[in-house]
């Protein structure tokens, strides 16, 4: 039998249109074997809840480099919890400073990768956290 | 530059240094790689000598400066007449924080004004959309009406100053304000120095503050050609931006050859509106980034102010001398800074620049180090402009005008990367234009390869990244970083409330159904924008005006 492929939704939340990280993480991803979804800019908390959520994703990943990472990413989590979702991994990426860190991860995110991150990082943070 | 003699004893002495002196050596002490490539992966020779440079020909090729193919610089004396203007990026919060912040600058030696918006302003939401929460002063100022503008100007005499505005889609808006509060010092447009970015088609390419689809883009575009030409004879119509191509993960080739495609499209959009290539062109203006690999970077510069000349020249006919001269602003590359180790980013920031002035910039942004975590603070910003000022006044490399000229590896290097710039843009002209491969996702894909290729080479330890993958040392990360208070987004909404409820609203709603009226005509709407936002009316507003006649942009995905 086949392992099922990791399923992964890329977004890009918000107004910010720095795509290069997105990009290259989702590419990375998909290279390890993992089935990777990228939203395109702009996307609310709503569409990118829907967008997982149709496409019975296992990880979403979050990218923001503007700043607005302390509005979106929580609005992001409260809006799986509203849908009972507990077993998709939420993971971040940006420039996201270090105190905001843990508050995120206080609300429900698993990790942030910041800037300098080896993709094979987050990768292995997938594979071990997916099972 | 060499005669035929001279370059066949050279290549057959090099030859027996090859057979003879190099062979030995290598024998004994193999190089460190197998294959030497630049910042951009081009491949590097171990040496470079005249029969590099055979078909070289000093006048056609590089001839004196101000000349035409204006290899060596735009100006007869660079910088030996006047230093290049200091412009560091700045703005965040309410515009009340950026004119002190401005002030400051100024104060410190910094001899040009450069304007970040925030990203609600740059794709036209007033801070009350629910697309800007979170957002509100976050990468830049808030700009809703004229009211924020006159704070952010206030004090500061527009007559004196030049000040660069990075506002893209709804360009027209905030040179419109722009335009209103020099009014209200007294200053006329014609007094007016100073560029807006007015770039789309990097936006669809990399940068992504896009609001409506091409056609109508490039209409707004050369209403600005059409009106400046007419009423702002010293401002800089656009800033093509090769800067955010570069940032996306483009090399130095694909960097010059996107941006010069870009300006060709801007310029065929005008001339077919009925404009004269001379009548607008000397008012272009360019934007490139500075990157780490030094002499790279100063032969990318090189290369792309002959390839615009000769574009100009060749394909469009200009004859105004004005028209043919690339002058570019510079920045420092964002994406070589490091959140591991910062300090180090001042090397890396100060080495970027050197290659803009090596490169002959017109002006140049400095970035700060610790712009990988998060907006710089007042003393990192000081860091950067200092390094301008040590390079400026120190370095001694202002002294001589283009000084790496002549140099075997910089021209052969110049050479390279124009022929192979030269290439792509005749490809994307067989794509039918740059709108058009853009609607195909050919640039994009180029670039995302490339930015791909570059964070391997990396994890393959191919790329040696100081600090990031060799170097590293467990470091506490920085706190205390500039953060904007959150009480900006209610400040900035409830001054939004105060503006409905006070200013004339027939006044406002009147010049509103005129801009939409227009906008569904060929008319150039300067005008009725300008209408616009002397009444008052908001930046949100007259974007939605033109978003229900002119539609709205969607990206085409493609990994």
């Amino acid at each position: 039998m086949d392992e099922k492929k990791i399923r992964v939704l890329i977004a890009k939340p918000g107004l910010d249109g720095h795509d290069r990280g997105a990009k290259v993480v989702a590419r990375a991803l998909r290279d390890a074997g993992m089935e990777v979804i990228y939203t395109g800019l702009r996307q609310t908390p709503e569409q990118i809840v829907e967008t997982a959520i149709q496409e019975d994703v296992n990880v979403i990943g979050l990218s923001i480099l503007s700043g607005a990472h302390t509005h979106l990413f929580p609005k992001v989590m409260e809006l799986l919890k509203e849908n009972n979702i507990e077993d998709i991994v939420v993971i971040g990426g940006g420039v996201i400073p270090e105190e905001d860190i843990s508050e995120l991860k206080k609300v429900g995110v698993d990790e942030i990768f910041t800037s300098g991150t080896d993709t094979r990082d987050i990768i292995k943070f997938i594979k071990q956290k997916v099972k | 530059m060499f005669n035929k003699d001279e370059i066949k004893k050279v290549k057959q002495l090099r030859e027996e240094w090859e057979n003879n002196a190099l062979r030995k050596t290598l024998e004994r002490f193999p190089e460190r790689k197998e294959k030497f490539v630049t910042g951009s992966g081009k491949e590097v020779a171990r040496l470079y000598t005249p029969d590099n440079l055979e078909e070289f020909d000093y006048i056609k090729d590089l001839n004196f400066p101000g000349e035409f193919p204006y290899t060596r610089g735009v100006q007869p004396t660079m910088y030996r007449g006047r230093l290049w203007t200091m412009r560091q990026y700045a703005g965040f919060g309410t515009a009340k924080e950026s004119n002190k912040r401005y002030k400051y600058l100024l104060k410190q030696g910094q001899t040009g004004l450069s304007v970040a918006f925030d990203l609600p302003t740059q794709i036209g939401y007033d801070s009350d959309h629910p697309m800007a929460l979170g957002e509100v002063g976050k990468v830049g100022v808030a700009i809703d009406s004229l009211k924020d503008m006159e704070i952010l100007f206030d004090d500061i005499p527009l007559d004196k100053v030049s000040t660069s505005m990075t506002i893209n889609a709804p360009a027209t808006i905030l040179l419109a304000m722009y335009i209103a509060v020099a009014e209200k010092q007294g200053v006329s447009p014609d007094k007016l120095k100073g560029t807006i970015q007015n770039d789309v088609l990097k936006e669809y390419i990399a940068r992504g503050t896009y609001i409506f689809p091409p056609a109508p883009s490039m209409r707004l575009i050369t209403n600005i050609f059409e009106f400046c030409f007419k009423e702002m004879p010293q401002w800089n119509t656009i800033s093509i931006s090769g800067y955010h191509i570069r940032e996306a993960g483009a090399t130095a080739v694909q960097e010059v050859a996107f941006t010069l495609a870009d300006g060709i499209a801007y310029v065929e959009a005008a001339i077919k509106i009925g404009l004269n290539v001379d009548d607008f062109a000397p008012r272009l203006s360019f934007f490139f980034n500075a990157h780490n690999d030094l002499l790279e970077e100063v032969a990318k510069f090189r290369a792309a102010r002959r390839l615009w000349a000769r574009i100009m020249k060749e394909r469009f006919g200009a004859k105004n001398k004005k028209s043919l001269m690339l002058r570019f602003h510079t920045q420092t590359a964002g994406c070589t800074l490091t959140a591991q180790q910062p300090d180090n980013n001042i090397i890396r920031v100060t080495i970027q620049a050197l290659a803009a002035v090596l490169g002959g910039t017109q002006s140049l942004h400095t970035n700060s180090r610790d712009e990988a975590l998060a907006l710089p603070a007042e003393d990192s910003v000081r860091i950067a402009l200092r390094t301008q000022q040590v390079i400026a006044y120190e370095s001694g490399v202002t002294e001589t005008i283009d000084p790496l000229a002549g140099s075997y590896y910089v021209e052969t290097l110049t050479n390279e990367i124009e022929k192979q710039a030269l290439e792509y843009i005749e490809k994307i002209d067989k794509l039918g234009g740059v709108p058009r491969a853009i609607e195909q996702g050919f640039i994009q894909q180029e670039i995302q390869n490339s930015a791909y290729q570059y964070q391997k080479e990396i994890e393959e330890g191919k790329r040696i990244v100081v600090g990031v993958n060799k170097f590293q040392i467990k470091e506490e990360l920085p706190k205390g970083l500039l953060k904007v208070d959150p009480e900006v987004e209610r400040g900035q909404v409830e001054r939004l409330r105060e503006l409905k409820e006070t200013r004339d609203n027939q006044k406002a709603k009147a010049s509103l159904d005129a801009l939409k009226r227009a906008a569904r005509t060929e008319a150039n709407l300067m005008h009725y924008i300008l209408d616009c936002v002397k009444s008052y009316v908001t930046l949100g507003e007259i974007c939605n005006v033109l978003r229900s006649v002119f539609g709205e942009y969607k990206e085409s995905v493609k990994l």
